[in-house]
């Protein structure tokens, strides 16, 4: 969402962009957020501070961190925060009330829905971040030599990288997972993969941009080899836009992982705690108004995703500011 | 115009090709036995033998390729295990994936562009600040999560809303009541996306130094707004609107799930369960092409609301 203000179209329910070939539509970052001071290191920290500063004071920023900081307490800390198992039957009995015997109530099976919300935190926690730092490494390298050398190479990887944005995600996804398998890593591995090419698109854009400035200019006057240019002169000017970028993406993978357990595509065992899959065997439960058992897990799925989008946001903001 | 035109539609086939390759390569690039996982692990050997061949992997590669091709071009895609063509599936998923996408667009884009501009003549009010961040937090959260609540607080409470989107009779009136909910979880996704698209779009359009002329003209609000802020303000909606429209057809699967509805995504998630290959390709590159087109209409009509953009196409 946090770059939907400058047109990449990061932000919607599926997260590609506005057609590359669309030049009616702002460039993703023609206009680097970063401000670029190739006058001395100082003057960029002095501005990083700044935007910390403005970040900090944020009051989205701090109940993002708030509401993903519980989540990762509870994926790490799971019995801190609750005393029953997460396949343990509790007192209250199955499909008994929330905020009677039990906080949250009890689902179908006589599990606890507090305690599996709390347990269910790990499975997507893991998937999410991993799938993320993975595109957000591959999707990065691939922009910024894409966009500093260009060339019949970048025309050729963009054809194929607007080909696989073609797809929604999560078919994608599905045609994968269901040819490929559907273990941990091959979901990790999934995501990942179809991530890099929105990533690719708008750090390539940015590494263009930022390849007709003097500052690249003066360096291969200087000449400095490509590697060292695009390296140690291009990508710290993009930074920003990296951890922009990883901060949204980070919300779009929550949101595939949780789609895809929901749509049974994760894991063998439907009896873990896992919030896509609970709402999966409990929304069924909504007709005979038992709506708890699945409106509370899908209530974190919403949170975890709002907060990290909170924090996508205030980033964005903070370095535009 | 028509120079831009056949370079947009060359670049569509080279997608298009490109992306034939990809779907064809991915049965050949799985671990193992892909046939074993597509059909589970119980499956006899002799449905191993069908869905080996339903992959195609029995074919050398160009084989598989010249296939993939031959399919989208003449639009079969083979028969399922059940003797039934795929295509005869593929057309009423297609139907009813229609008729929730067009209710949802009748939905969406009046009141996302209204919420839009609204939010950017009122720029830093807070009425402004309650439609961007309203749409925010909705568009970030999942369709399915946004379908669970409306099924739970609404369709189960109100009689008025139905709980499964396919309406029993054959009455416009019934069908669109049943698919009202699903439609308003689409909206919920896509309202602040689009808003907020629309809002920049305005914003930057009111800033301009043609639009400041307008008004020192003399030109009352509504005139300025109708002949010169428009077509530029629209332009970013117009384009996301064709990027997404891939999305709404085929981007829906966890939400049919949520209200039973047979569309593409559904057609997608029983090819799967039936172990159905040749039908889960078909739909996968049916939702393809129509991306395709629609981001090709979207932007050969923001070529016409803006003839500067034909030139620049390509030097992205």
């Amino acid at each position: 969402m946090s770059t939907g203000d400058s047109g990449t179209g990061a932000a919607g329910p599926a997260p590609q962009s506005v057609s590359q070939d669309l030049p009616g539509a702002p460039a993703p970052a023609a206009k680097s957020d970063t401000p670029k001071n190739d006058g001395g290191r100082s003057g960029r920290n002095q501005i990083r501070r700044e935007q910390r500063r403005v970040l900090f004071a944020s009051p989205a920023f701090i109940i993002g961190v708030l509401i993903v900081l519980f989540w990762i307490v509870a994926a790490i800390f799971p019995t801190l925060l609750t005393s029953a198992g997460e396949k343990e039957f509790v007192e209250a009995g199955p499909n008994s009330k929330p905020f009677g015997d039990s906080w949250l109530g009890t689902d179908s099976s006589g599990w606890d829905v507090y305690t599996r919300i709390i347990y269910g935190a790990r499975p997507i926690l893991i998937v999410a971040p991993i799938a993320t730092a993975l595109a957000i490494i591959v999707g990065t390298l691939l922009g910024l030599i894409m966009g500093y050398y260009r060339g019949w190479v970048d025309e050729v990887l963009s054809r194929v990288l607007e080909a696989i944005l073609s797809i929604p995600v999560i078919l994608m996804a599905i045609l994968v997972v269901t040819t490929f398998g559907k273990s941990t890593p091959i979901i990790v591995g999934t995501i990942a993969l179809l991530f890099v090419p929105a990533i690719t698109r708008t750090i390539r854009s940015a590494s263009i941009a930022e390849s007709d400035l003097d500052y690249v200019t003066s360096a291969k006057m200087r000449g400095e080899s490509g590697l060292f240019i695009v390296s140690r002169e291009i990508l710290p000017n993009v930074v920003g836009l990296v951890v922009v970028e990883l901060t949204v993406r980070l919300g779009y993978a929550i949101f595939t992982y949780a789609t895809l357990a929901f749509l049974g595509f994760v894991g063998a065992n439907v009896t873990d705690a896992d919030w896509g899959v609970d709402v999966a065997q409990q929304f069924n439960q909504i007709v005979n108004d038992r709506w708890w058992s699945s409106i509370f897990p899908a209530t974190a799925i919403a949170s975890l995703v709002i907060g990290v989008n909170l924090i996508a946001d205030s980033i964005d903001k903070a370095l535009k500011s | 115009m028509l120079k831009f035109i056949a370079r947009r539609l060359f670049l569509a086939v080279v997608t298009l090709a490109i992306l034939l390759v990809i779907i064809t390569a991915i049965p050949n690039l799985a671990p193992g036995d892909p046939a074993r996982k597509v059909a589970g692990g119980t499956a006899s050997p002799e449905r191993l033998a069908q869905v080996t061949e339903d992959l195609g992997l029995n074919d050398s590669i160009p084989q598989q390729l010249a296939n993939t091709a031959k399919s989208v071009l003449t639009l079969d895609f083979g028969t399922s295990a059940a003797g039934q063509p795929v295509s005869d599936i593929l057309w009423s998923s297609l139907g009813n994936s229609t008729k929730l996408v067009v209710l949802s667009l009748v939905l969406i884009v009046p009141l996302s562009i209204l919420g839009g501009l609204i939010a950017a003549f009122k720029k830093d009010t807070w009425l402004d600040r309650v439609i961007v961040n309203v749409g925010v937090a909705f568009s970030a959260v999942p369709d399915f999560v946004a379908g669970v609540f409306l099924l739970a607080f609404l369709g189960v409470p109100y009689e008025f809303f139905k709980t499964q989107a396919s309406a029993p009779g054959e009455g416009p009136i019934t069908q669109i009541q049943h698919l009202l909910l699903p439609a308003l979880a689409v909206l919920a996704v896509y309202f602040g996306y689009l808003a907020r698209i629309t809002r920049a779009g305005t914003i930057n359009a009111l800033d301009a130094d043609y639009t400041r002329t307008a008004f020192m003209r003399g030109l009352s609000t509504r005139k300025v707004f109708r002949n010169h802020v428009a077509r530029n303000a629209l332009q970013p909606t117009v384009a996301v609107l064709g990027t997404q429209l891939g999305y709404l057809f085929g981007g829906m699967v966890a939400l049919e799930k949520v209200f039973n509805y047979p569309g593409v995504g559904k057609m997608i998630l029983d090819a799967v369960e039936g172990a159905n290959y040749p039908a889960l390709r078909a739909g996968v590159l049916t939702v393809a092409i129509i991306y395709m087109l629609a981001t090709l209409a979207a932007d050969l009509l923001v070529a016409y609301m803006n003839p500067r953009t034909r030139q620049s196409l390509g030097d992205n």
